[in-house]
């Protein structure tokens, strides 16, 4: 059931109700979504919800548009990116992720230690050899050589972990599977399990995505 | 409320522009000169009256210490973020400005902040539009560079309020220009809209969608347009100079103000000849005697503006990379801005994009029109713009600073507004009352690398147990691009107060002050106007006189009519050494009514001397008391 925006007898926009994201839309709770689907809702509520549509409306009803819009637009944000998605839902289930790193953040500064990357087992070699091969292209840009060799072995690694990542959405969207076939039925125990995986996916993709982009800025 | 008019204003750094739409298509409205485009400088003139537009541009150059132009670029800005500025420009900050403080210019011997005089500009657009209409204008839709930060914004709106605008939306210029090109167009694609105009830039990618246009990405750089190419040919002929004729005319800026002017005069007509023309002469003079005088090829200029027109590649491929879009995936590009006449400039989005830009449009008017189509659709639409609808973004994130001076990213750029997002928050000490926030705007990790945009102070938090209270402040970025805030203590479920101070900015009471302000100058500039008026047309009067007095007429009058006409005579120019203009005026018309007999003696005279075969002395008609007044009366609002 999509929330109530409009009244159901003059057609008028309501103000809005604290609902979920999916809910707003009215979709399930699930993660195989139809983004298809989410655009076309996303633009015809867009019609009926935006400020601009409500240039000649009373000061009420301009405020309710804004906030029905900003939601609609929020929701729409974290809906139609599968990662986002898949972090709300987290984060609607009680996964505190934020709270996670915020806490690993703290405890870091407070020890006064580098906050830790648990390196995942498979990735321990070649993320130590790739940084190796990181730090001599970093130490090469400052002295302004260029070692083509050196580009190549990078590239080769950037290529290998781009397939992982992809890797790791495909075992992300096997979760999702998993908890859209139990999220009516079922037990808290099945659901548990399927969202901690998920949380675990979703650490060692960030994991990957953070190696990445010191890739990408070091060749830069 | 619904017959209200809205017009649409580009309010740009060089020139301005006021719209409306006329049936299906979008239309500017032109001044009383019959021009479009109303030049962005405000300027006293010899009466210390306020002139703005064509009529303040001589200004510039004749006592540029009196004149202000491109007052776009300190909009929004604090004294520290303008020094580059006040290198380039001859900007003359007031004396007595401290850190933190709006700043004020001087112009003669008054101090305005820039969105006082982007407010003279505006009004002087809302006078046109009134003159056209021939009815009061009190609504508009102002257009904005996309890259503009909250506090740009905010000095905009404060600007169109301080000229008795309520400003119904801020639009970005770049979107703007792609509803004027989109209205008669209508099909889905992706586009690009690149935007480099007198000082900003701004670059958006649009997705077209059966009438929504849909902004993906956005960027670009505030300070960066054709006012950065006169500057650059500015320095090269100050150089010049130096070298060839030995005269330093940048040691002394200030002195040199005029001669300045001059020259960028000259190569502004020489930036524009090169558009159309191979090569370009300047020819300025200076003082004691001596010539500047150069010829640029445009191979040259190109050579000369390479650096600033690179500087719009990164915001590119930014907003290329934001959008996910290839630039193969590209439809269309739009140009728009002055500075787009550049054959180069041309050149270089062709090779960015991969594509033959689109110049059907006028870039100069392009976004003034699509301004006047937003105005349309807030208007409640009409047959055309029924299906329009504009998503626009912000184009910076939002942030708050957390432990550490650490940047916490709570909306993303390019999020589609309005946009929101919510925080908790909590007391760390027993009994703590109030809490502070620190809301920036900016891409940077660390606090002080990003824009600071306002502090807020949470106020009246119930005194309990640290770590109790729980305030949810919600942070929601309006479609005007602009920030509004409000917090909540949770457990009491009370709103909380907070106290705002914008880092640079007018507070609503400043704004509230200058609009007074503004009310009572122009009370001030109207009365001055009547008085100076008054005066001319008494001196047309005694002059008129004077010559009656030498026509044989005179002397048919009976001896008290002339007592009475030169007593009255005496009481006019008593009067016109006066500043009463009510004074002025009755002596005017004493005078008028008492020689009413001296008039008609001399028709008389004139028609017999005709009839007699002489040469009618005409002057003697057109010029007796009763000749209409030489000058049209000058309108007031």
């Amino acid at each position: 059931m999509r929330a109530v925006h409009f009244c159901s007898a003059c057609g008028k926009v309501q103000p809005p109700v604290p609902v979920d994201y999916f809910t707003f839309f009215g979709f399930a709770r699930k993660l195989n979504l139809d983004t298809a689907e989410l655009e076309k809702e996303f633009y015809a509520l867009s019609r009926r919800l935006h400020p601009d549509v409500f240039g000649q409306a009373d000061e009420r009803e301009r405020a309710w548009s804004l906030e029905q819009s900003s939601m609609l637009n929020d929701a729409y944000r974290a809906l139609k990116d599968p990662i986002k998605r898949t972090e709300y839902l987290l984060r609607l289930e009680g996964v505190e992720l934020e709270e996670q790193s915020k806490q690993a953040t703290e405890k870091a500064r407070a020890t006064g230690e580098l906050k830790k990357q648990v390196v995942p087992p498979d990735l321990l070699e070649e993320v130590f050899e790739l940084n190796m091969h990181l730090e001599e292209l970093r130490v090469q840009k400052k002295l302004g050589e260029d070692d083509p060799a050196l580009l190549e072995e990078i590239g080769k690694a950037k290529l290998s972990l781009e397939e992982k990542n992809d890797e790791l959405l495909n075992e992300l969207k096997a979760e999702w599977d998993k908890w859209d076939k139990i999220v009516d039925s079922g037990s808290e125990g099945d659901r548990r399990k399927v969202l901690d995986k998920m949380v675990d996916v979703l650490n060692r993709r960030n994991y990957i995505r953070n190696l990445l982009r010191d890739v990408n800025e070091a060749m830069e | 409320m619904a017959t209200d008019i809205i017009v649409g204003i580009d309010l740009g750094t060089t020139n301005s522009l006021v719209s409306y739409m006329q049936g299906d298509s979008p239309v500017v409205i032109p001044g009383e000169d019959g021009l479009n485009l109303v030049p962005s400088v405000a300027a006293l003139d010899e009466n210390n009256q306020i002139v703005v537009g064509n009529a303040a541009r001589k200004y510039l150059i004749e006592t540029p210490e009196r004149a202000v132009y491109s007052i776009k670029r300190l909009m929004g800005r604090g004294l520290e973020d303008v020094q580059d500025e006040l290198k380039l420009f001859p900007f003359q900050l007031a004396e007595d400005l401290h850190d933190g403080e709006v700043l004020r210019i001087k112009i003669g011997d008054r101090t305005y902040t820039p969105p006082e005089i982007s407010a003279l500009v505006l009004r002087q657009l809302k006078r046109n539009a009134e003159r056209f209409f021939g009815a009061p204008v009190t609504h508009a839709v102002i257009t904005v560079p996309a890259y503009f930060n909250d506090a740009q914004r905010q000095a905009t709106k404060d600007a169109g309020r301080i000229a008795g605008l309520n400003v119904l939306r801020l639009v970005n210029e770049p979107t703007a220009a792609s509803l004027a090109y989109g209205l008669d167009k209508k099909k889905n694609g992706t586009i690009v809209v690149y935007d480099l105009g007198g000082g900003t830039f701004d670059i958006s990618i649009l997705k077209l969608h059966d009438g929504i246009f849909e902004v993906v990405a956005t960027n670009g750089d505030t300070h960066l347009g054709g006012d950065d190419i006169d500057n650059l040919l500015i320095a090269i002929a100050l150089d010049d100079i130096r070298g060839d004729l030995g005269l330093d005319l940048r040691r002394d800026f200030r002195r040199s103000g005029e001669v300045v002017a001059r020259i960028r005069q000259a190569v502004i007509e020489a930036k524009i000849a090169l558009s159309s023309q191979p090569t370009a002469k300047l020819d300025v003079d200076l003082p004691d005697g001596k010539k500047y005088q150069r010829e640029i090829t445009r191979e040259m200029f190109e050579q000369m503006i390479q650096p600033i027109i690179d500087r719009t590649v990164g915001p590119c491929k930014q907003a290329l990379k934001d959008a996910g879009v290839k630039p193969e995936q590209i439809d269309e590009v739009v140009l728009v801005g002055g500075s787009t006449r550049i054959p180069k400039v041309r050149r270089l989005v062709q090779d960015l994009f991969g594509r033959v830009p689109h110049t059907d449009l006028n870039p100069d008017e392009v976004v003034a029109l699509g301004a006047a189509v937003q105005a349309n659709i807030l208007g409640g639409g009409s047959e055309i713009t029924q299906d329009m609808l504009l998503l626009d973004v912000t184009p910076l994130s939002l942030g708050i600073e957390v432990a550490g001076g650490v940047t916490d990213k709570i909306i993303l750029r390019n999020s589609t507004v309005p946009a929101s997002a919510t925080q908790h928050y909590t007391t760390q000490v027993d009994g703590q009352t109030n809490i502070a926030i620190h809301v920036l705007q900016g891409e940077r990790e660390l606090a002080r690398d990003c824009r600071s945009l306002a502090r807020f102070d949470l106020k009246g938090v119930p005194p309990m147990p640290a770590g109790l209270p729980r305030i949810e402040v919600k942070f929601l970025i309006d479609a005007n691009g602009i920030l509004r805030v409000s917090a909540r203590e949770q457990r009491s479920g009370k709103e909380a107060e907070i106290d705002v101070q914008p880092s640079y900015g007018l507070t609503d009471e400043q704004v509230e002050n200058m609009l007074l302000e503004s009310f009572d100058f122009a009370e001030e500039d109207f009365r001055q106007r009547q008085v100076i008026e008054g005066r001319r047309e008494a001196d047309t009067i005694l002059m008129a006189l004077a010559k009656g007095k030498k026509n044989q007429a005179w002397q048919e009058l009976t001896p008290e009519e002339r007592g009475n006409v030169e007593t009255l005579e005496r009481a006019l120019v008593a009067a016109k050494h006066g500043d009463d203009y009510h004074a002025i005026r009755e002596a005017i018309d004493a005078l008028n009514e008492a020689t009413m007999h001296l008039a008609e003696l001399m028709m008389d005279t004139a028609v017999s001397t005709a009839l007699k075969g002489k040469a009618m002395d005409d002057s003697d008609l057109e010029e007796g008391p009763h000749a209409g007044h030489p000058m049209a009366k000058a309108e007031f609002e």
